[in-house]
């Protein structure tokens, strides 16, 4: 199907908002948009980051979320604690793919569940001894962890329990590392403020530990990766490429990243910054404390990692500089071996995007190498700062929506007629019935990594394997049932 | 007699639950079945009945016990003076925890129990003095307390209270069946209060079901933890507390209030000279200022 044109992208925007009630068309109105380059990206003309509309359907999740899932639960040596009803710990457990190295139960801890299960009393009553509690048999059974952290689930701001005091108490008695963070879930319209709780928390619990202590010795070449979550192994395919350039990776966040990587953060020379929206916080703060710089990098698909890697290697002298071109050098063959073999497979296949914190642009260019187009891409809990990021990376005319609604995804996706969309858990089943290829771009459905070099590997494969699959052409939607028994009637 | 289930709110501090009690005791000795329902954490509003410092709570026994479901009704019920069945909800200490939930909890607990299916006449809930959340306004919802009663003063701040208490129930009563059924006048000895308070409850579109008046009594009582109706059964105070209960039993006059606004109720304190006329040119300025006008005068 040919792309659509600046109007028709506007009429079917249109057309889609026409259904819903007067306030509500004028709230979504503002969301949906078609990209234009001619206009200023500093004035993005997408309004982001909003509660979302009572009624329509969102993928969106709440600051919990945001804190405990995205930003600290990945920390793989401290235990993350879910403080409150037993839900939101146990639900969001080990879901996030958040790869690590390590004896779980012993000395790391990423897949299990913590929490203080709150009863009817401990509302009543409150909850502080029964975090104190909690953090005493923590430390008995699991003695080698490096910390704990209390993730608050939404009750806990409601009856105005002191887990800062607890946090105290408990840091002065074990003398670990115990940060208590607000991230009650009807904090703020999404897990965005989730990200910012808990960076702030980050900055105010952990990472100035280390300030007065010199004895690590540093190089010049120490760099930190901040936000990547090491999906699928991301964070591992991604470091590779910066050691092979010469540089130090000192440390991960938080994917298979540890508190002692956190706290010496702040020694070194830049933070390499991959999911932009969950940790500017802390990078902006090191920035202005440390005088640490950071720049934002993609290392989805060649062409973006070549340039990163050029970006990054000019903060450095020579030697690093040499070695960006060098490790672009030895994996040559390899990318291009990749390319070979499935852009022919993928040509001109055109794609929709509705993910979370980068990807809605960071994979737009591995597409791109692969020779296909994003013709549709989103977030679900994105800021202006985001959409500017955005519209460079998509064509003229495409179309961008912000915390979509399920009716307006499904209708955009009828319209456009893409051969692939990339989104999460929710949307798959839906796409899939209605006999369109889909991937899981959260969670990479399970397989990864999809950065570097390596990822980009698998994530060709990945894309081929589901738009090539055979298994589409044999799928007969309901809405098509009567069509297909009348054709076969007529032959 | 079917079932009547009638709240007690008022102002921190004005009496509510030693008039409830009184009340209630004055009510059972005309052989009448009551139960009384604290709803504070402080737990006070059966000790007068029960000769106790205070009653093990419904929340403070389920937190022992491990949850509210562990609880049987024989343990949280307690039985005092003139066979009147008392029940404290409890709650926890102040500035921890939330003292509201632990309300709805102690009242749901009470419904799937049965509390209310034996043979009783009334309920008495004694609730905390301001209505500072959900969890207070429990008693007055749905197939709660359908009387309520205000107990009030003639002092400004009671009257308030008063007012802002009958807001609360025109949200309940819009919705339900909880209806304002007078206002006890618990005596502070201000001037022509019992006129004030007639005229606020006229406003309100209610009564002044009861004057009580000060007596020391009350306290003397109170030291023994007793009501006035066990200590001295035969004195003056013994015989309001007993005029009240009758009128109670025989009210009629259930009605959504018309609560009145700001100015409505300061023009009323200022008609009985409770309250100075407004003098708008003295807003905002300091001692200094007004002294430094008098001098230029």
């Amino acid at each position: 199907m040919p792309n659509m044109t600046r109007e028709e992208t506007q009429s079917l925007i249109e057309e889609v908002l026409e259904v819903y009630p007067e306030k509500a068309k004028e709230i979504r109105e503002k969301h949906l948009t078609v990209n234009d380059h001619e206009a200023d990206p500093s004035k993005a003309c997408i309004k982001s980051n909003r509660k979302s509309v009572p009624g329509t359907m969102t993928v969106r999740g709440c600051a919990y979320a945001g804190s405990k899932g995205v930003v600290w639960g990945p920390i793989k040596d401290m235990i993350h604690i879910s403080h409150g009803p037993v839900g939101c710990g146990q639900y969001s457990r080990a879901g996030r793919r958040n790869y690590y190295v390590g004896t779980t139960g012993i000395n790391t801890f990423g897949t299990m569940n913590f929490t203080s299960d709150f009863q009817e009393k401990d509302i009543v009553f409150g909850g502080d001894k029964k975090l104190a509690k909690l953090i005493d048999e923590i430390e008995t059974l699991f003695p080698l962890n490096k910390g704990v952290t209390i993730q608050s689930e939404c009750p806990i701001g409601l009856i105005g329990d002191d887990i800062e005091a607890v946090a105290k108490q408990k840091n002065k008695e074990y003398g670990k590392t115990m940060v208590p963070v607000r991230c009650e879930g009807f904090r703020g319209v999404s897990q965005s403020l989730g990200h910012h709780i808990a960076n702030d928390a980050v900055r105010d619990w952990a990472l100035d530990k280390r300030d007065d202590d010199d004895t690590f010795q540093t190089t010049d070449y120490d760099v930190a990766i901040l936000g990547d979550y090491n999906i699928g192994g991301d964070a591992w395919s991604s470091r590779i490429l910066l050691e092979e350039m010469g540089l130090r990776v000192v440390s991960q966040w938080s994917g298979d990243g540890t508190i002692a990587e956190m706290e010496l953060t702040p020694k070194v020379k830049l933070n390499l910054l991959h999911c932009y929206r969950s940790m500017n916080y802390i990078s902006r703060h090191m920035e202005e404390k440390y005088g640490i710089p950071w720049i934002e990098y993609n290392f989805f698909g060649p062409t973006k990692i070549e340039e990163s890697l050029r970006k990054i290697a000019d903060f450095f002298d020579d030697k690093i500089k040499e070695g960006a071109e060098r490790v672009i050098a030895k994996y040559k063959a390899e990318y291009q071996a990749v390319i070979d073999k499935y852009r022919p497979r993928l040509e001109g296949k055109r794609v929709m995007l509705y993910v979370g914190g980068l990807r809605p642009r960071h994979v737009i260019g591995a597409y791109e190498d692969l020779g296909m187009e994003v013709v549709g891409t989103g977030y679900e809990f994105g800021h202006n700062d985001d959409y500017e990021r955005t519209t460079k990376e998509m064509g003229n005319a495409t179309l961008i929506y912000d915390d979509v609604t399920g009716y307006e995804f499904e209708e955009f996706v009828k319209k456009v007629k893409p051969d692939l969309i990339g989104s999460g858990i929710k949307e798959k089943y839906i796409f899939q019935k209605m006999g369109i290829p889909f991937r899981q771009m959260h969670s990479w459905d399970y397989s990864g990594p999809y950065h570097g070099y390596d990822g980009f590997a698998i994530f060709a494969r990945d894309m081929d394997m589901t738009l090539n699959n055979p298994c589409w052409s044999n799928i007969t939607p309901p809405w098509r049932e009567d069509a297909e028994t009348t054709a076969l009637a007529a032959e | 007699m079917a079932l009547r289930q009638a709240a007690i709110y008022g102002k921190g501090g004005i009496g509510k639950s030693t008039t409830t009690q009184n009340l209630v005791a004055a009510i059972a000795e005309l052989g009448k079945k009551v139960m009384i329902v604290g709803c504070d954490p402080k737990a006070d509003s059966t000790r007068l009945i029960l000769h106790a410092k205070a009653q093990n709570t419904i929340m403070q026994m389920a937190a022992d016990a491990g949850s509210v479901e562990d609880l049987e009704l024989e343990d949280v019920l307690k039985v005092g003076y003139g066979d009147i069945a008392c029940v404290e909800s409890g709650g926890p200490e102040p500035g921890v925890g939330c003292a509201g939930r632990g309300v709805i909890t102690a009242i749901n607990f009470l419904e799937e129990e049965g509390a209310y299916e034996e043979d009783l006449d009334f309920v008495f809930y004694d609730v905390l003095g301001d209505v500072v959340c959900g969890g207070f306004a429990m008693p007055i919802r749905e197939n709660k307390a359908q009387e309520i009663y205000i107990v009030c003063s003639g002092e400004m701040m009671a009257m308030y209270a008063a007012n802002n208490i009958a807001k609360g129930i025109v949200k309940y009563a819009n919705s339900g069946s909880v209806r304002l059924a007078g206002l006890i006048c618990n005596s502070r000895e201000t001037d022509r209060e019992d006129e004030l308070i007639m005229a606020l409850a006229d406003k309100l579109g209610t009564q002044m079901i009861h004057f009580v008046p000060r007596d020391n009594l009350v306290q003397r009582a109170e030291i023994r933890r007793m009501t006035v109706i066990e200590y001295d059964p035969t004195s003056k105070q013994a015989g309001e507390y007993r005029s009240l209960a009758s009128k109670i039993i025989k009210n009629e006059k259930f009605v959504i209030p018309t609560p009145i606004t700001m100015d409505e109720l300061e023009d009323l304190l200022m008609e009985f000279g409770i309250m100075d006329e407004e003098d708008e040119t003295i807003v905002g300025q300091t001692a200094a200022e007004i002294e430094a006008a008098a001098a230029t005068a």
